[in-house]
């Protein structure tokens, strides 16, 4: 261990053993734009690498600690800006458990879905960036084209590509729109069909194996020594998948598979991949086939009228009853979902259980909903867990994706901490390559899957 | 079986206290001995704590708490499936922890993080360097008593 680092200097023998360091990045096109890797060649073999982070460095746990509960999501859409939606979910998760709060059935299961969408969005841009950067440009825009299916769908849903913030503590913002599951279901049925596409033109396409196969070999024991998880783990043949092992959501009701991988090099974590989106995708249609009606957050039912209905009414003054009704509207302008108008605490609802916001209309339609939306906004009012700790892991897109979240018992978060998925392969990475060529650098790094959102934070 | 009570029960003079909130077992510790329990964790055939998941730590300067830092480690076992929380108690006096690096490559980079945002240093640690901010940077930012909007020059890397 005390051998591991040595300072790169090219040393006095320089001239007789002809090594050469070489930068890699930050501003080289197939790093990302993030990431220096500081190379020791000798020709074309990698003699030693150091690998240097933190160009993307944007002090999330510290502005984390600045605002509400709440206004942390926002900023989890920015870690994984692939796969958001399973950041909001886990940082979510993680104040749901420091509160002790159930959600209800149907935001458990419209998280499991947009979780996977999520995951497939992740490992189809992961293996298109890899190929781009092996020069199958073309295989790059099938990718893209089989992501944009999915893009659609969040977009359906979210009402946006990326800062999607679609996660609330208790529940989701807003149920699915009307017609989601038959546009689901026709955009996995595409995605298939492009999928099998490309399993023709990739998996045994000479180059592209060539390139891959038996390039950027990790040990089991050394992923499990660096806390590497997900795809790249599981290409070394440990079935470790969070969604198993310690099943959240309704994972626990769905049947899927863990692909596993037995070299531990690139071609397997591909295949890793490439089986997990199918596995992805039967989960979906199972949750689809599952789910029923009901409430998306925490909260108890009521009858619906429109919504420009109840915004007349209440500023011609018929305010009364008014409470008791919830509001129809788009599903992207829905403030919390339409079970959940009759003002989210009922009488003998604990404290801290107050979590949801008001639908819009209430908090413009009505001076209950007004108050109620104060409350929760308000400095030193909002939602306020009780004061503890606790560690929430999901499965994001490329790994053990976890949130540690400390309470002083006041409405601030007192300190958010990522355990980003990327940040152990990334220590391990210049293990992987040294010894390999620096071509295969690139064929290395793009199988990792590093998003450096999450990496620097 | 009751991680926290084979803990206490094997360490007793270690163990300042233990609770199980929201479920996540949790062991507070004095901090001279972490390499002696992480040790114990890792090779202990019961425990088997394979994988040390995340390491970081939390300033308590606002909740006044004594003392001030605690590291907080997350271990995970992939055999038995179980998780287990340590946190060792650091003073500000000597903020300074025995380093994990020999029984977790990874803990490496988790403690240079740790160094780079609250400035607490780690013995025999090989590498101990800033990670996301630069070397020029004056200050650890995740210390309570650092200003969220305090601005520095960003100087770039020499070579």
């Amino acid at each position: 261990m005390e051998n591991e680092y040595t300072p790169l200097t090219t040393s006095d023998d320089a001239l007789d053993s002809q090594s050469m360091l070489i930068n890699m990045g930050p501003a080289h096109p197939a790093m990302h734009g993030v990431i220096r890797l500081i190379l020791k060649l000798d020709g074309e073999q990698v003699m030693d690498a150091e690998v240097e982070i933190g160009y993307l460095h944007r002090a999330f746990e510290k502005s984390a600690e600045q605002g509400n509960y709440l206004q942390v999501v926002p900023y989890t859409d920015r870690l994984n800006y692939v796969s958001p939606l399973i950041n909001n979910f886990g940082y979510v998760c993680a104040v749901e458990k420091l509160m002790g709060l159930q959600v209800t059935e149907r935001a458990d299961y419209i998280r499991v879905i947009m979780s996977e969408i999520s995951r497939v969005c992740d490992h189809l841009t992961c293996i298109a960036a890899t190929t781009m950067e092996l020069g199958a440009f073309t295989a790059f825009l099938y990718f893209m084209k089989a992501r944009e299916f999915l893009y659609e769908l969040v977009e359906m849903v979210t009402g946006a590509r990326l800062t999607i913030s679609y996660a609330r503590v208790g529940g989701v913002k807003a149920d699915l729109p009307d017609g989601f599951k038959e546009k689901t279901l026709s955009a996995l049925k595409e995605t298939r069909k492009t999928l099998k596409e490309l399993d023709l033109l990739m998996t045994r396409n000479r180059i592209f194996v060539d390139r891959l196969a038996g390039v950027g070999i990790i040990s089991k024991e050394d992923a499990i020594a660096y806390g590497i998880t997900g795809p790249f783990l599981r290409a070394t043949g440990v079935d470790y998948d969070v969604r198993k092992a310690e099943p959240y959501h309704v994972y626990d009701r769905i049947d899927f598979d863990i692909p596993v991988g037995s070299n531990g090099d690139s071609y397997d974590r591909y295949l890793v991949r490439m089986e997990e989106m199918q596995q992805s995708m039967r989960i979906i249609e199972q949750a689809l086939a599952q789910m029923k009606p009901g409430p998306v957050c925490v909260s108890p039912s009521a009858k619906e009228i429109p919504g420009a209905e109840m915004v007349d009414e209440a500023k011609m003054g018929k305010t009364k009853g008014l409470m008791e009704l919830g509001a129809v509207v788009d599903p992207t302008l829905e403030g919390t979902g339409k079970e959940h108008q009759k003002l989210i605490y009922p009488s003998g609802t604990p404290n801290e259980k107050k979590v949801m916001l008001p639908a819009k209309e209430n908090t413009y339609g009505n001076i209950e909903g007004l108050m109620n939306h104060f409350k929760l906004i308000m400095i030193g009012h909002g939602m306020a867990p009780p004061k503890g700790e606790a560690y929430f892991p999901v499965e994001g897109g490329t790994g053990e994706l976890g949130f540690y979240v400390v309470s002083d018992g006041t409405d601030r978060p007192y300190r958010v901490r990522v355990r980003p998925p990327c940040f152990p392969t990334m220590a391990a990475f210049h293990k992987i390559i040294k010894g390999g060529m620096v071509a295969d650098v690139i064929a290395t790094f793009g199988t990792v899957n590093m998003i450096a959102g999450e990496l620097d934070r | 079986m009751n991680i926290i009570e084979l803990i206490q029960n094997k360490f007793p003079d270690l163990v300042v206290s233990t609770h199980d909130q929201c479920g996540d077992q949790t062991v507070v510790i004095r901090k001279e001995g972490i390499v002696t329990l992480a040790k114990f964790l890792k090779y202990d055939p019961e425990l088997d704590f394979n994988m040390l998941t995340d390491l970081t730590c939390v300033d308590y300067l606002k909740m006044n708490q004594e003392p001030r830092f605690e590291m907080v480690y997350h271990f995970y076992s992939l055999t038995k499936n179980h998780r287990l929380r340590v946190k060792a108690l650091v003073e500000e006096k000597s903020p300074e922890v025995d380093t994990l690096c020999e029984l977790w490559p990874i803990a490496n980079w988790f403690e240079r993080e740790v160094w780079d945002m609250f400035g607490i240093r780690f013995k025999n640690h090989p590498n101990l360097k800033r990670i996301l901010l630069y070397e020029e940077f004056v200050g650890h930012p995740l210390r309570k008593d650092y200003p969220y909007d305090k601005r520095q020059p960003i100087i770039g890397p020499k070579n």
